[in-house]
C-alpha cells in the first residue's frame, strides 16, 4: 500500500510540473508578440520604423557632403477608397538634416472614414536610421465625405547611415479603420 | 491491493456505456483507433473531392470558394483528426502493455481525453453546413486570410482547435505520468521499447507545442471578436507574426506526426529480420536530437517572406542538421534487416515501405530546405509531394503497420495475409502513382491550392488523380480485413511472431481485459 501511496504522489507532482509547463508555453506564445517588436526593432527587419522622435538642431551636424535619395510610396489596403499619394515623389537629402514632404488625401466617398497609415522603410538595413519627428500616421485621420487634406512628414536620415545605403524607401499602406474604431468607442461606452 | 485483485475477475460492462464509461486502456485505445479510422475516411473524402477536381482543367464539379474549404477541412481532419488519434491510440494499447504497467497513470483523465474528441471534430465538420461555408483558409490558417477574410464559422473552427489541443495535451500528460511511474520493476529507461521512447519524446514536444497553437488560435479569436490587433497591420500588428508563432507550434507538430511511426518501425523490423535492432542506443539519441532541432527550425517555412540572410542561413543550415539524426535512423533499420532472416508478413511490407518512402519524403525536405532553391518550389505541388511522402507513406504506412502487427495481440485472431498483401500492394501502388507526378507538377510550377490549372499540367494531375482514387478505395480493403479479423480467424499464439520480443508478447492473445495487475520483472 505505501509503495502505491508513493507512486500516487509522484504521479501527482509530475502532472503537477507538467501543467506548469503547459501553462508557461501558453504564456510564452503570447511572449512571442512583444518579443517578436522587439527583436525586429533591435535588428531594423521588417522595415519596422521606430516612433516620434525629437531633432536637435544643430547645423554642424548636417553632412552635407553625403547625398541621400528618399523615395516616397503610397497604397491603400483592400477596400480603401481614399485617393493617396505623396506630394514629392522623391527628395534628396543631406543626412543630419530636417526635411519636410506632404502626403495628399481625399476621401471620396459619401461617408466619414477613419484611416491609419503604416510606414515601413526599405532596404530593412536603412530602416532604423530614417527617424521621422512628425508624421500622420502617429495618428488616425478621420475625413468627412468628400473632404482632402495634406499631411506633412518631417524625418531626417541619421548620419550612422551605413555607407553602402544611397537610397531609402519610406512607403505608406493606408488602412480603413473606422470599423475596428467604432467597435473600440462602442467598447469603451459600455 | 484487495479491491485491485477484485477487479481483476470483472469482466468489460456491457452495452454503450462501457464504452462512455469506460477507463481501461485498452478500450480507450480502441475507441481512439477506430475514431482515427473514420476520420482518416471523411479526410479521404474531401481528397476525393479535391483530385476529382483536378483530374481535367477548367471547373467541373465544385466552385473555387468550396474547393479551398475541401484543401482546409482535409488537411486539419487528417492532421489533428487520423494521424494524431491514431497515434495516441496504439500509445494507449501499448504503452501500459510495453512497460508492464496495469493500465495508464491517469485512467479518468484518458477517457475524458478521447471524448471530448468526436465534439470538436463534429463542431469543426458542422461548418461545412454553415451560411458562409467551413474555413476555406488553408490548414495553416494565416491571419489575415483567417481573421479578417475569414467565413464566420472561423469561431467553430477555433473552439474546435483548442478542444482538439486540450485532448492532446492531457493524452500527453497521460502518456509522459505512465511512462515515469509505472515501469515494471527492472525496466529501466535504456531498456524501454523504442516505441515507449519515441512516444515519450513525442509526448513532451505536445506538451511544450500545443500551447503556443492554443495562443495562437486565442489571439484570432481576439482579433475577430474583440477588437485587437496581433496580426492586423491597420492597428499595429504584423501578420508575419503569426506565421512565426504558427510554425512554431507547426514544425515540432510536424514530428509529433512521425516520431511515433519511427517507433513502430522500430519494432516491426527487428521481429521479422529476427534480429535485435541494431544501434538502440544511438536510435534514442537521434530521436531525442530530432525533437531538439525541430525547436530552431520553424522559420524555414517562411524563406519568402524577406528575411534577412543571416535568418535565412541560420534556419537552412540548421535544418540539414535534421537530416543528420534521420539519417542515422535510415542506416539502423536498413543495418537491422542487413544479414537477418527476414519473412515479407504484411507488417513488415508496411515498415520497409516506410523506410524507402519516408526517405524520400526526407531528401525533398532537404532540397526544400535550401532557401535559394525554395524561392521556385515554394507554394507548389512540389511541397504537397514532398509533405504527403513524409505523411502518407510515413506517418500512414507506419500505424497500417502497427495496426497488422498488433491485431493478433488486440483480437486473438490472425488477419487474412494475402488479403494484407493485396492491400499492401494497392496502397503501395496508388500512393506512388498518386503523389510522385506532383513532384514534376511542382517543379514546372503548379502552385497549391489551386481548383484549375493550365493546360500543361494536366496528364500529369490526370494520373495523380487515378492514383488517389486506387490508394482511396483500397482503405474500405483495409477496413474490412480488420472487421473480418475482429469477428474470427485462425487464433493467434501469445507470442504471435516467431521473432517478436518485449513484454506484449508474454501476454496471452487476445490481450485480457486487465494486464500486469501484479507488475512483471524485467531482467
Amino acid at each position: 500500500m505505501a509503495a502505491a501511496g508513493n507512486q500516487n504522489l509522484s504521479v501527482g507532482r509530475l502532472v503537477g510540473k507538467l501543467l506548469l509547463t503547459v501553462a508557461a508555453m501558453f504564456g510564452f506564445g503570447f511572449a512571442m508578440v512583444p518579443l517578436y517588436d522587439v527583436f525586429c526593432e533591435w535588428t531594423g527587419l521588417n522595415g519596422k520604423t521606430g516612433g516620434q522622435v525629437v531633432y536637435e538642431a544643430d547645423t554642424a551636424d548636417i553632412d552635407l557632403a553625403r547625398a541621400v535619395t528618399v523615395q516616397f510610396s503610397a497604397t491603400n489596403n483592400a477596400g480603401m477608397a481614399w485617393e493617396f499619394r505623396p506630394l514629392q515623389n522623391q527628395v534628396v537629402v543631406h543626412p543630419g538634416e530636417l526635411n519636410e514632404v506632404k502626403f495628399y488625401a481625399r476621401n471620396p466617398t459619401a461617408a466619414r472614414v477613419i484611416g491609419q497609415a503604416v510606414p515601413s522603410v526599405s532596404p530593412s538595413a536603412g530602416a532604423d536610421f530614417l527617424h521621422k519627428t512628425e508624421c500622420f500616421c502617429f495618428n488616425q485621420q478621420v475625413l468627412e465625405a468628400g473632404e482632402s487634406i495634406e499631411m506633412p512628414v518631417r524625418f531626417f536620415v541619421d548620419k550612422a547611415l551605413p555607407d553602402d545605403v544611397h537610397k531609402l524607401t519610406l512607403s505608406y499602406t493606408l488602412f480603413d479603420v473606422t470599423q475596428n474604431f467604432a467597435e473600440t468607442a462602442q467598447g469603451i461606452a459600455n | 491491493m484487495a479491491t485491485g485483485h477484485a477487479e481483476h475477475h470483472h469482466g468489460p460492462a456491457t452495452g454503450f456505456t462501457r464504452w462512455l464509461y469506460t477507463t481501461n486502456h485498452k478500450d480507450i485505445g480502441s475507441m481512439y483507433l477506430w475514431f482515427s479510422f473514420a476520420m482518416f475516411l471523411l479526410g479521404g473524402v474531401f481528397a476525393l473531392v479535391i483530385r476529382a477536381e483536378l483530374f481535367q482543367p477548367g471547373l467541373q464539379f465544385v466552385d473555387p470558394n468550396f474547393f479551398n474549404q475541401m484543401t482546409t477541412m482535409h488537411g486539419l481532419v487528417m492532421v489533428f483528426g487520423a494521424v494524431m488519434p491514431a497515434f495516441v491510440g496504439l500509445a494507449n494499447w501499448m504503452i501500459p502493455m510495453m512497460i508492464g504497467a496495469p493500465d495508464m497513470a491517469l485512467p479518468r483523465m484518458n477517457n475524458w481525453s478521447f471524448w471530448i474528441l468526436p465534439f470538436a471534430f463534429t463542431m469543426l465538420a458542422s461548418t461545412l453546413f454553415m451560411e458562409g461555408g467551413a474555413p476555406n483558409f488553408g490548414w495553416t490558417f494565416y491571419a489575415p486570410l483567417s481573421t479578417t477574410y475569414a467565413p464566420a464559422s472561423v469561431t467553430f473552427f477555433i473552439f474546435a482547435v483548442h478542444i482538439m489541443g486540450a485532448s492532446s495535451i492531457m493524452g500527453s500528460i497521460n502518456i509522459i505520468a505512465t511512462i515515469q511511474n509505472l515501469r515494471a520493476p527492472g525496466m529501466t529507461y535504456m531498456k524501454m521499447p523504442l516505441f515507449v521512447w519515441t512516444w515519450l519524446i513525442t509526448a513532451y514536444l505536445l506538451i511544450a507545442v500545443m500551447p503556443v497553437l492554443a495562443g495562437v488560435v486565442t489571439m484570432m479569436l481576439f482579433d475577430i471578436h474583440f477588437g485587437t490587433s496581433f496580426f492586423s497591420a491597420a492597428g499595429g500588428g504584423d501578420p508575419v507574426l503569426f506565421q512565426h508563432v504558427f510554425w512554431f507550434f507547426g514544425h515540432p507538430e510536424v514530428y509529433i506526426m512521425i516520431l511515433p511511426a519511427f517507433g513502430v518501425v522500430s519494432e516491426i523490423i527487428p521481429t521479422f529480420s529476427r534480429k535485435k535492432l541494431f544501434g538502440y542506443d544511438s536510435m534514442v539519441y537521434a530521436t531525442s536530437s530530432i525533437a531538439f532541432l525541430s525547436f530552431i527550425v520553424w522559420a524555414h517555412h517562411m524563406f519568402t517572406t524577406g528575411m534577412p540572410l543571416a535568418g535565412e542561413l541560420f534556419f537552412m543550415y540548421a535544418t540539414m542538421l535534421i537530416a543528420v539524426p534521420t539519417g542515422v535512423k535510415v542506416f539502423n533499420w536498413i543495418t537491422t534487416m542487413f544479414r537477418g532472416s527476414i519473412s515479407f508478413e504484411t507488417p513488415m511490407l508496411f515498415a520497409i515501405a516506410f523506410v524507402v518512402l519516408f526517405t524520400c519524403g526526407g531528401f525533398t525536405g532537404l532540397m526544400l530546405a535550401i532557401a535559394p532553391a525554395d524561392f521556385q518550389y515554394h507554394d507548389t505541388y512540389f511541397v504537397v509531394a514532398h509533405f504527403h511522402y513524409v505523411l502518407v507513406p510515413g506517418a500512414v504506412f507506419s500505424i497500417m503497420a502497427a495496426a497488422y502487427y498488433w491485431l493478433p495481440k488486440w483480437t486473438g485472431n490472425m488477419y487474412d495475409e494475402t488479403l494484407g498483401k493485396v492491400h499492401f500492394w494497392l496502397s503501395f501502388v496508388g500512393i506512388n502513382v498518386l503523389f510522385f507526378p506532383q513532384h514534376f507538377l511542382g517543379l514546372s510550377g503548379m502552385p497549391r491550392r489551386i481548383p484549375d490549372y493550365a493546360l500543361q499540367f494536366a496528364d500529369f494531375n490526370m494520373i495523380s488523380s487515378v492514383g488517389a482514387f486506387l490508394f482511396g478505395f483500397s482503405q474500405l480493403l483495409f477496413m474490412f480485413i480488420v472487421l473480418k479479423t475482429v469477428m474470427g480467424g485462425k487464433k493467434a499464439t501469445a507470442q504471435v511472431w516467431e521473432g517478436a520480443e518485449g513484454l506484449e508478447w508474454t501476454l496471452p492473445s487476445p490481450a485480457p481485459y486487465h494486464t500486469f495487475s501484479t507488475p512483471p520483472t524485467v531482467k
